[in-house]
C-alpha cells in the first residue's frame, strides 16, 4: 500500500462515523427537535377563531398556570403515573424473578420472555378495546361472578371508569417493565447468592440486599418507559373511562380538536421540560449504553 | 413451594395479557344477529364481509396505506439504524449529543411530536401527507429502537473476525458485506422488524401528522368511537393476525439463521 493511500484510508477512518450517522441525525433534526422548538415558538404565539399568527404573548402560559384545571390535570396524571407505575414494577419484578431464578433452561427462558413480550409488537388500540368485552355489565367478568354467586347485580364500576384505565395501561406497558428488569437481573452472579447464603442470610436478606440493588438499572430503565408512556397516553384515558377521566395529553388533544393551538403548544412545553429534565437526570443515574451491551 | 407460587402468579399474568385479546378474537365471528358481547349468536364471517364491504368506512384502503407506509418505516429505520450502529463503534464528536437526542426521541410523548411535525408542515406550505409527514413521525418512533438493538448487537461482536478479514486482503467494503453483516443479520431482521409492526401499529405520532387519509390504526380509532357492531372486533382480528404473521416471520428467520450457523463447522 503506497503511503498516499494509507493517508486518504486513515482520513476516511477518521470521517467515515459522521457520513454514517448522518441520515440518522437528520432525521431526528428535521422531524424531532426542528418541530418541538416550532412548538415551542407557537407557545408564545396569538390565536383568535379561525387561526394563529406570529406575536409574542405570554397570555397562553399565564392562562395555564392560572386555570385551576392545570392543576387538576397534572393531579390526575401524577396518581395514574404513580398507581400503574407500582402495579408494573411489582408485576415486572416478580415475573422477571420467576424467569430468571426459577427456569433454569435458557431455551425456556426465552420462550417465556417471548409470550410476554410478543403483545408489544401487536395493536394497543385493539388490546385496550378487548377489555370492553371483558369488563362491560354483560362481560365475562361480571357474568362469571355472578354464575358463581359472589355477586348478584353487575358491578358497574368495572368499566368505563379509572378502575378500568388502570387495568388497560397496566395489560399495555408492564412488559416494558419485565425485559429492562429481566435483562439485568439475568447479569446477577449466582455465586454472590450462594456465598450470602453460606453466610447465613435468609431469602429475604437476599432479595432485598442483593437482588433489589443489582437490578436496580433495570427497574429505572423500565420506570422511564412506564412514566412516560403513561404519561404520553390520550386515548386509554379517553376511551376506558367513557370520557370522565382526563390527564395533560388527552386534554391537549381536546384543545387541538377545537384548533387552540397555541395553548396547546404551552401544555406541551411544560410537557416536553419534564420529559427532557426526567431523562438527563435518568441518564446520569443509569449508563443505558453499557446496559445494552453487556 | 415458591416455585409454584410464582409460577401460578406468572400464569395468571400470561392469562391477564392473553386473556381479554382472545375474547375479541372469538367474538368477531359473531353470528348476524351478535353484538359486542358473549353469548355468541351463531358463528359466522359476517362481521368481517362487513367491514370490507360495506360503504361506511375504508378498512381496505386504510389497510393498503399503513402497510405501505410500515415496509417504507422498516427499510428506513433498517438502513439508517444500521448505519449509525456502524458509526457508534468509533468515537467521534457530537455522539454523546445524538445519543441523548435518540433517547429523548424515544420518551417524548407521540403527540407532541406529531402537533409539531403537522403544524410545521402546514405553516412551511408543503402540506401533511402519510408519505412525508407521517412517514417522518414514525421514524422519530423507530429509530431510537432501531439504534438500540444496534448497540446490544454490536457490543456482542467480535471485531477479530474483522482484523482477520483485514489481514488477509479484504477490503473494507467486501468485510462489510461478507463478515459484518453476515454475522449481525439476526440483529438487523430484529431491527426490521420493530421498524414495521412498531409504524403498523402508531397511532399518537399519526394522529396529527398523517394527512386527511387514515391509516389503519386511526382507522380503528375511529372506530372505536362510534362503532358499536362486532366489525370492530373483526378489524381487531384481522390486525393482530397481520401483526402476528409479521412476528412469527421474523421470529422464525432468527432461529433458522441461528440453528444453521450453529449446525455448520467454521462458521461461527
Amino acid at each position: 500500500m503506497s503511503g498516499a493511500r494509507r493517508i486518504s484510508g486513515m482520513r476516511l477512518e477518521r470521517v467515515l462515523p459522521y457520513v454514517q450517522v448522518m441520515p440518522l441525525a437528520a432525521v431526528l433534526l428535521l422531524f424531532l427537535v426542528v418541530p418541538l422548538v416550532f412548538v415551542g415558538l407557537l407557545s408564545f404565539w396569538e390565536f383568535d377563531d379561525i387561526q394563529y399568527y406570529p406575536s409574542f404573548t405570554l397570555a397562553n402560559y399565564q392562562e395555564l398556570f392560572a386555570s385551576p384545571l392545570t392543576w387538576k390535570l397534572m393531579a390526575d396524571t401524577i396518581t395514574f403515573t404513580a398507581v400503574v407505575w407500582l402495579l408494573t414494577v411489582l408485576i415486572g419484578f416478580t415475573c422477571s424473578y420467576f424467569l430468571t431464578f426459577h427456569i433454569r433452561t435458557l431455551r425456556v427462558q426465552i420462550l417465556l420472555l417471548l409470550i410476554c413480550t410478543i403483545p408489544f409488537w401487536t395493536s394497543n388500540v385493539i388490546r385496550m378495546i378487548s377489555w370492553i368485552p371483558f369488563l362491560g355489565k354483560q362481560g365475562v367478568f361480571n357474568q362469571g361472578l355472578i354464575a358463581v354467586g359472589v355477586i348478584d347485580q353487575p358491578l358497574e364500576f368495572l368499566l368505563y371508569s379509572d378502575f378500568a384505565v388502570i387495568v388497560c395501561y397496566v395489560n399495555l406497558f408492564t412488559l416494558f417493565m419485565i425485559v429492562p428488569i429481566f435483562n439485568s437481573m439475568v447479569k446477577i452472579d449466582l455465586s454472590i447468592i450462594e456465598a450470602a447464603r453460606d453466610a447465613g442470610a435468609n431469602s429475604w436478606n437476599i432479595l432485598t440486599n442483593i437482588i433489589i440493588p443489582l437490578s436496580r438499572s433495570g427497574i429505572v430503565l423500565g420506570t422511564i418507559f412506564v412514566v412516560t408512556l403513561v404519561m404520553g397516553d390520550f386515548f386509554v384515558v379517553k376511551i376506558m373511562s367513557g370520557s370522565q377521566s382526563a390527564n395533560v395529553v388527552s386534554a391537549m388533544k381536546n384543545e387541538i380538536d377545537q384548533l387552540y393551538y397555541p395553548p396547546a403548544a404551552a401544555s406541551a412545553m411544560l410537557l416536553i421540560l419534564i420529559v427532557v429534565l426526567m431523562i438527563t437526570l435518568v441518564l446520569r443515574i443509569v449508563d443505558v449504553r453499557r446496559e445494552l451491551v453487556q | 413451594m415458591s416455585f409454584y407460587l410464582l409460577a401460578g402468579f406468572f400464569a395468571l399474568f400470561v392469562l391477564f395479557l392473553y386473556g381479554p385479546m382472545s375474547s375479541i378474537f372469538v367474538l368477531s365471528f359473531q353470528g348476524p344477529e351478535g353484538g359486542l358481547t358473549f353469548p355468541m349468536r351463531g358463528v359466522s364471517v359476517h362481521w368481517f364481509d362487513v367491514l370490507f364491504n360495506s360503504q361506511r368506512g375504508d378498512a381496505g384502503a386504510a389497510f393498503r396505506r399503513s402497510a405501505g407506509l410500515g415496509l417504507l418505516v422498516m427499510g428506513i429505520t433498517t438502513l439508517l439504524s444500521f448505519a449509525a450502529g456502524l458509526a457508534f463503534r468509533r468515537k467521534f464528536v457530537g455522539s454523546g449529543f445524538i445519543f441523548y437526542l435518540t433517547v429523548i426521541s424515544l420518551v417524548m410523548p407521540g403527540l407532541l411530536i406529531s402537533l409539531g411535525i403537522g403544524q410545521l408542515f402546514q405553516i412551511v406550505g408543503v402540506g401533511t401527507n402519510w408519505y412525508t409527514s407521517g412517514l417522518g413521525a414514525h421514524l422519530t418512533w423507530t429509530l431510537p429502537f432501531g439504534l438500540l438493538i444496534m448497540f446490544a448487537v454490536f457490543g456482542r461482536f467480535s471485531r477479530s473476525l474483522e482484523e482477520a478479514a483485514r489481514d488477509l486482503g479484504a477490503s473494507r467494503w467486501k468485510i462489510l458485506v461478507h463478515v459484518t453483516t453476515p454475522i449481525i443479520f439476526p440483529g438487523i431482521i430484529a431491527v426490521a422488524l420493530f421498524g414495521f409492526t412498531l409504524s403498523y401499529d402508531e397511532i399518537a405520532r399519526s394522529v396529527l401528522a398523517i394527512g386527511t387519509k387514515n391509516t389503519l390504526p386511526l382507522e380503528i380509532f375511529n372506530m372505536t368511537q362510534n362503532v358499536t357492531t362486532p366489525d370492530l372486533y373483526a378489524i381487531g382480528t384481522f390486525t393482530t393476525v397481520v401483526s402476528l404473521l409479521v412476528i412469527l416471520i421474523s421470529l422464525w428467520s432468527i432461529a433458522f439463521i441461528q440453528r444453521n450457523r450453529a449446525g455448520t463447522p467454521g462458521k461461527q
